[in-house]
């Protein structure tokens, strides 16, 4: 980080390991969010029209901590992901908003700065193990090509780290694997390659797009307790997107749910799990399975969801909501601070909100 | 690698009947077309008498097949036969012009791929942005311009007006050579660019949107290390086809660009042999075309073995 990208900095709050150790008195670290998304709003621009594919999303990640982002494929859950890593595809734009890391506006750094960060700040773990690793280019030359670049490193001091990051994802022979080609791996070796890759450089923020999607479902355990283990190590933040609630419950500690490019809830992942609010929080855990009450019917929420397209007035998921009123359809309700309910105040946490009309008698039960 | 590789000497097995096959297509063409060698040596006022002897000593009396099998034994011993026109070993003529043709044509797809992949990637670093559609306005004219008008064209520019080059013809030495092929090479090369660059444009598109590029922007690779790493090699391989196809054509087809720079290569050789009926010559030049693409073709694999660690053309799973 150079002198002029460090005086771009609101705060006292630095982007090096340095800063932070030579001023330990002040401790912002402990406080600030190491991510704060505000109001980001991504669309596609076609001629004076605008499509908005995800619209006014706050979202705080503290230190260490690990948040799930859970919503349905075109949710604009991996979009919000891709916006912050610089990554987003071509025709989609940052609308409105900021993204601020360590207290630095991703968006407003130059691209050069940008991705000078990416990699030893922040780091990114995709959803295709079998197309997001370079098809001509063995693997362990792939690992080593962030430390060969952010760190300096000389190409045999590269290899030897990126055969040390194999040995600590559990991938056995390393040094053999290192010279292995992508094809010639499993799904489940391979996204140990891309959070061996992902983490080689001591990124502060993991961004993990569905990694678990593509694998099996006994490799998926595996994989995602590898990568709480590795996060704890590293001292990494977590931003997880899935759509996979039983992932969420296992790996994070907050959630925020996304449907039709807002948030609709947010919370702890204890109590939003425990006490969903909005309807469609209560519709995903409801449509899906739990092996604790394996007799329990499963409850598919009727529908679909909206095209980006064509949005109505009123709450994007009123017309598949059993709840919905007159109300819903033609106001957007806000997302707003959860009060403590008679019925469980105490998993009710501060930092809650929902965004739904009848959120607090769906929370009481009154209408399950 | 090496364990990939092994399928060569299965290939070159392969080869041995196309060659063959190229041998009896040579042979029966040249004997197809109308005309009589001995017609074309001794010219039109020769006798009857003369003419006979001259076939009976060209072993033109015998049947066809006896002198096919004559062809062949003589072929293996290396031996094309006489050349009518210049009365000389056919052998020693063609060996003569293969250096001078394959220069030429290393040469232009030197040129061509130097003038192709960066225009390549510039296009695809902005589809339809308006330095794509200059690039592809370009590849419509450069495959548009007949390749003796330019070839024409920059010698009246380069050479005639602003004599950086020669007119024509042939150096002494390798250095020497590489400025008096320039022109023709470069002519060639316009040619032949546009199929690459339209290739290797639309595959460095995909490869741009493909995951691992997302993957490789994600450690902070951009511009040209990210191109040379991780985007060339894999938009090359569609492109590797591509070229080995066109280096044969390249071989047989420098005929024209060969006459009109004077170059003294197998196009001319071949040119001035279908002029006098020099059907060895003719047989010889085609014979070594043949053997050319079939190298080619292996060549080809090899080198899509090489690009891709995919590829595994041993036709055996790897353990």
């Amino acid at each position: 980080m150079n002198r002029e990208a460090k005086a771009k900095m609101p705060g006292t709050h630095g982007l090096t390991e340095t800063d932070v150790a030579t001023s330990p008195e002040a401790s912002p670290e402990a406080t600030q969010p190491i991510l704060s998304i505000t109001d980001l709003t991504l669309g596609v621009k076609r001629g004076n029209s605008t499509t908005s594919i995800v619209d006014g999303v706050s979202f705080d990640v503290a230190p260490g901590d690990r948040f799930g982002l859970v919503g349905e494929s075109g949710s604009g859950k991996s979009m919000t992901l891709r916006a912050i890593a610089g990554l987003l595809p071509g025709g989609v734009e940052v609308l409105s908003g900021h993204a601020y890391f360590r207290g630095v506006d991703l968006f407003s750094l130059s691209a050069e700065d940008r991705r000078a960060l990416m990699g030893p700040q922040i780091a990114m773990v995709f959803q295709e193990p079998m197309t997001a690793l370079n098809p001509v280019m063995r693997v362990g030359e792939q690992i080593a090509e962030g430390s060969r670049r952010h760190l300096g490193l000389s190409r045999k001091a590269a290899m030897g780290l990126a055969v040390d990051m194999m040995a600590k994802t559990g991938i056995p022979d390393p040094i053999r694997r290192a010279r292995a080609y992508p094809h010639e791996l499993s799904g489940g070796l391979r996204q140990r390659i891309m959070i061996a890759m992902a983490l080689s450089c001591r990124p502060k923020l993991l961004l993990c797009d569905e990694p678990m999607t593509a694998l099996d479902v006994t490799v998926q355990h595996q994989v995602l307790n590898l990568l709480e283990e590795l996060c704890d190590d590293f001292d990494a933040s977590l931003l997880f997107v899935t759509h996979d609630l039983a992932v969420v419950n296992q790996t994070c500690s907050e959630l925020a749910v996304m449907y039709s490019g807002r948030i609709v809830e947010f919370g702890t992942v204890a109590s939003v799990l425990q006490n969903p609010r909005h309807p469609y929080t209560k519709g995903l855990l409801d449509s899906a399975p739990d092996f604790d009450q394996p007799d329990r019917a499963l409850i598919p929420i009727p529908g679909f969801p909206p095209h980006l397209a064509d949005k109505t007035p009123g709450c994007s998921f009123a017309p598949r909501c059993s709840f919905a009123t007159e109300a819903c359809l033609t106001g957007t309700p806000p997302l707003t601070t959860v009060r403590p309910t008679t019925m469980q105040p105490t998993t009710v946490q501060p930092g809650a909100g929902v965004a739904c009309y009848r959120s607090d008698e769906i929370a009481e039960g009154v209408l399950a | 690698m090496l364990q990939r590789l092994s399928f060569i000497p299965g290939r070159l097995l392969q080869a041995v009947p196309v060659v063959f096959g190229v041998t009896l297509v040579v042979f029966f063409m040249a004997h197809l077309l109308p005309g009589d060698p001995a017609t074309a040596i001794l010219g039109d006022k020769a006798t009857p008498a003369s003419l006979e002897a001259l076939r009976v000593q060209l072993g033109l009396d015998q049947p066809i097949w006896a002198q096919y099998g004559l062809f062949l034994a003589n072929l293996f011993q290396g031996n094309l036969g006489i050349s009518f026109s210049f009365q000389r070993p056919v052998a020693e003529l063609v060996f003569q012009a293969i250096p001078v043709t394959m220069s030429l044509v290393l040469f232009s797809m030197v040129l061509a791929l130097a003038i192709s992949i960066p225009l390549a990637a510039i296009a695809a670093s902005g589809p339809n942005k308006p330095r794509d559609l200059l690039v592809r306005f370009f590849t419509l004219i450069g495959q548009g311009m007949p390749q003796f008008w330019v070839g024409i064209m920059l010698i009246l520019l380069f050479a005639v007006n602003l004599r950086f080059f020669p007119v024509g013809g042939f150096g002494n030495s390798p250095l020497d050579n590489l400025y008096y092929l320039f022109l023709p090479a470069l002519t060639l090369a316009i040619s032949i660019s546009p199929v690459f660059i339209r290739s290797l444009r639309s595959s460095t598109i995909s490869v741009l949107g493909s995951d691992y590029v997302a993957t490789a922007r994600s450690k902070g690779a951009a511009g040209a290390p990210l191109f040379r790493q991780h985007v060339l090699r894999n938009a090359a391989i569609p492109t590797v086809s591509i070229i080995g196809i066109t280096l044969g054509y390249l071989v047989g087809g420098s005929i024209v660009i060969e006459k009109v720079f004077a170059i003294p290569g197998l196009g001319s050789l071949m040119l001035n042999a279908i002029y006098n009926r020099d059907f060895p010559t003719i047989q010889a030049v085609t014979l070594f075309v043949g053997l050319f693409v079939v190298i080619v073709g292996i060549l080809t694999d090899i080198a899509y073995t090489a690009l891709d660690p995919r590829v595994n053309l041993t036709g055996k799973a790897r353990a």
